[in-house]
């Protein structure tokens, strides 16, 4: 095997994976913005601008979220007189640098086999060069990549244990402040943090026991084989999806923070490029939870029916599209855009969960994660084991039914998908009904002018 | 269902209130959950494609309908009512000189004592001279002015007007609120001209009452 080669891999990976989670992280506070404005009819800011002489470039505010990077480095790096200086430098790191290790074991796509790339051979005495498929099933041993820039068999464990340092951070931040609103900041982020750590870690217990397995790649590789986690799992999904949301401190869960009662909670006395750290870690930990929810419920790299050698429509036995032959390069690409393009929806809904709901209390907040998830998820193992068990018991009738079942999981999740898409073309040909109504001589004059619109004011 | 179904009738002609019975669903907020984040996304897909496709409702002319209805305002401006009272001008004669004489019933009028005029009288020989005079000064502080319209309301002469249309304007300094007869002659009416449609009659002309210190009425 050639290091080098591996090296360049791994280079490749780490810049994909860190490119990705920085500038979605970076594009996610535009879309916090302007997708804020649209869905409470306003416009959103759009006022960042970079003039040319006459020209002037706006590109729909996005230059609001570069406008706010320059201002985090020129802002004076403020820090309390009294506070503890190591510690309030540090935090900041400490609640970063989580976020990123924990992107190190996301598995982006199947195992790339680098022999099988490309091949040339000798036939009938000219030399041809082709790209072959790969085996549907199973991996190369040798000569290849992995889809994750370091697949560690401990996989989700090594995620809960760097998913739990940010507590770390909020902590120290809030306590090295010399700031009671902090010091309560941080302690609410510290209970939170951790009540529902317990429910992550729960719920996410039945869906190892389902896969029988805690590395993440082979978690994707059991759902593509059969049907994708939210639908064996679909108790342990929302749950997860609740403590994710939870767990990244954002509203309805945004009680660390809490604007109305905290100033800014834990962070309330950082400023400048520190203040933007945890304002971006924040953010980050949305892709993060996301790149989680889609690898462990939602099928990672798989797309339906889409397999390591190509595209079989299959329900059981039934074989309704033969194999079309892909090349294990496209496949593989197809893999990673499908990751990431699921990974982008999740963090989308995460952004519509926190313009919609409104907030928790403290004490909800608290019933919520012991009285409700916690329970859930262990009544959700409890019923895992049980139907397991029953499974593994039961004869190969009912192992040809699920089977069956899970294929048409991916029928349904193919039939859903294509919907979708011709519901959002229907759509956006679409126009809604427009009323006009005139109302006052504001309303007449306007009109006499052909609308609001281009109408100066007028003299 | 009432919550509380022993309290009496109120005496009042108030609606009572309907409380909805607490239940699993209505405990368990997830089915309002998924209805807000419908809502939210219903919004949020019409407000995006009307962006894109650049027909977002006028904010004026169609503001009942649903949809983003900004105005943006230093490149859109909402078009004010007829009457909307703006800056005050200082109307003027068919020769350009302001039409007013100098009377001070607007000043007089003015609730906030913006006004300040320094009265004069016209040259030896002047046809006008001995029927009225005209303003040397005319001074408004806009800063103190309250827009009332009330000196608008005093003008006997139809000499200042509102009628610009244009609001308060946002300046550096206090004193370049204060307009003199120059700045308040120099606005225009909505119309774009400087003068009103209602006729003045000049001394000498047929018309023009011509009374003075000597003839009376």
């Amino acid at each position: 095997m050639m290091t080098s080669t591996l090296l360049v891999a791994s280079i490749i990976k780490i810049l994909v994976i860190v490119g990705f989670l920085f500038n979605v992280a970076g594009l996610l506070t535009w879309v916090d913005r302007r997708q804020s404005a649209m869905i409470q009819d306003r416009v959103g800011p759009n006022r960042a601008v970079i003039k040319i002489g006459k020209f002037e470039l706006r590109v729909f505010g996005l230059l609001h979220t570069a406008a706010d990077g320059v201002k985090f480095f020129f802002k004076e790096d403020f820090m309390p007189p009294k506070a503890d200086k190591l510690l309030f430098s540090l935090a900041p790191i400490l609640v970063m640098v989580p976020v990123l290790a924990l992107a190190a074991v996301i598995p982006m796509a199947d195992t790339l086999c680098l022999k099988q790339i490309h091949m040339t051979a000798m036939v009938n005495g000219a030399e041809q060069s082709w790209w072959p498929a790969a085996e549907r099933v199973g991996t190369c041993t040798t000569d290849s990549v992995e889809g994750a820039v370091s697949p560690l068999n401990v996989g989700i464990l090594y995620v809960f244990a760097m998913a739990g340092q940010g507590i770390v951070g909020a902590g120290i931040a809030g306590w090295s402040s010399d700031n009671k609103f902090s010091l309560m900041g941080a302690l609410r982020a510290a209970s939170q943090m951790v009540s529902y750590e317990v429910a992550i870690g729960l719920s996410l217990v039945g869906a190892m026991m389902t896969y029988g397995t805690v590395r993440l790649d082979d978690m994707v590789r059991w759902q593509g084989e059969n049907a994708w986690g939210i639908f064996v799992q679909p108790l342990a999904f929302f749950l997860f999806f609740v403590s994710a949301v939870a767990e990244s401190k954002r509203i309805p869960f945004d009680l660390p923070e809490a604007e109305s009662e905290l100033v800014s909670g834990y962070f309330t006395e950082y400023s400048g490029m520190k203040f933007g750290m945890f304002y971006f870690a924040e953010y980050m930990e949305i892709v993060t939870s996301s790149m989680l929810v889609v690898v462990v419920f939602l099928g990672g790299w798989q797309l339906p029916f889409l397999h390591r050698d190509g595209l079989t429509i299959a329900i059981s036995d039934v074989v309704l599209v033969e194999t079309v032959k892909m090349s294990h390069l496209l496949v593989t690409i197809i893999g990673v855009v499908t990751f990431f393009g699921k990974t982008l929806a999740i963090c989308f809904i995460q952004a519509f969960v926190r313009w919609s709901l409104p907030r928790f209390r403290y004490d909800q907040l608290m019933r919520l994660g012991w009285r409700v998830l916690l329970p859930a998820a262990l009544a959700n193992i409890f019923i895992t084991g049980l139907v397991l068990l029953a499974i593994q018991d039961a004869g190969p009738s009912v192992q040809g039914a699920l089977k069956t079942a899970a294929d048409v999981t991916q029928g349904i999740v193919a039939i859903l998908l294509a919907s979708l898409a011709l519901r959002g073309v229907v759509f956006a040909f679409s126009s809604r009904k427009i009323e006009h109504v005139l109302v006052g001589s504001a309303a007449a004059m306007s009109n006499a002018r052909g609308g609001t619109k281009d109408a100066p004011m007028g003299a | 269902m009432q919550a509380f179904p022993k309290k009496p009738a109120s005496p009042t002609n108030a609606t009572p209130v309907e409380y909805t019975e607490k239940n699993l669903t209505t405990q368990s907020y997830l089915p309002e959950i998924f209805k807000g984040l419908g809502v939210s996304m219903k919004h949020f897909f019409a407000n995006t494609r009307d962006m894109v496709k650049g027909q977002r409702p006028d904010p004026v002319l169609e503001r009942y309908s649903a949809g983003v209805s900004t105005i943006s305002y230093p490149e859109q401006k909402r078009p004010y009512p007829e009457r909307f009272r703006g800056v005050h001008r200082l109307t003027h004669r068919d020769d350009g000189s302001p039409r007013c004489v100098a009377c001070l019933c607007c000043s007089t009028a003015c609730p906030a004592q913006c006004i300040f005029i320094e009265a004069g009288e016209y040259p030896e020989g002047d046809k006008r001279r001995g029927y009225e005079r005209f303003p040397v000064r005319f001074v408004i502080d806009e800063l103190r002015c309250i827009f009332c319209g009330y000196c608008v309301e005093a003008c006997p002469c139809d000499a200042i007007r509102m009628d610009t249309g244009v609001h308060a304007v946002p300046y550096d300094s206090r004193d370049q609120f204060i307009y003199d007869k120059t700045a308040l002659m120099g606005f225009t009416g909505r119309d774009g001209g400087h003068v009103t449609q209602n006729p003045r009659h000049e001394p000498g002309e047929a018309g023009h009452p011509g009374v003075d210190r000597e003839h009376g009425h």
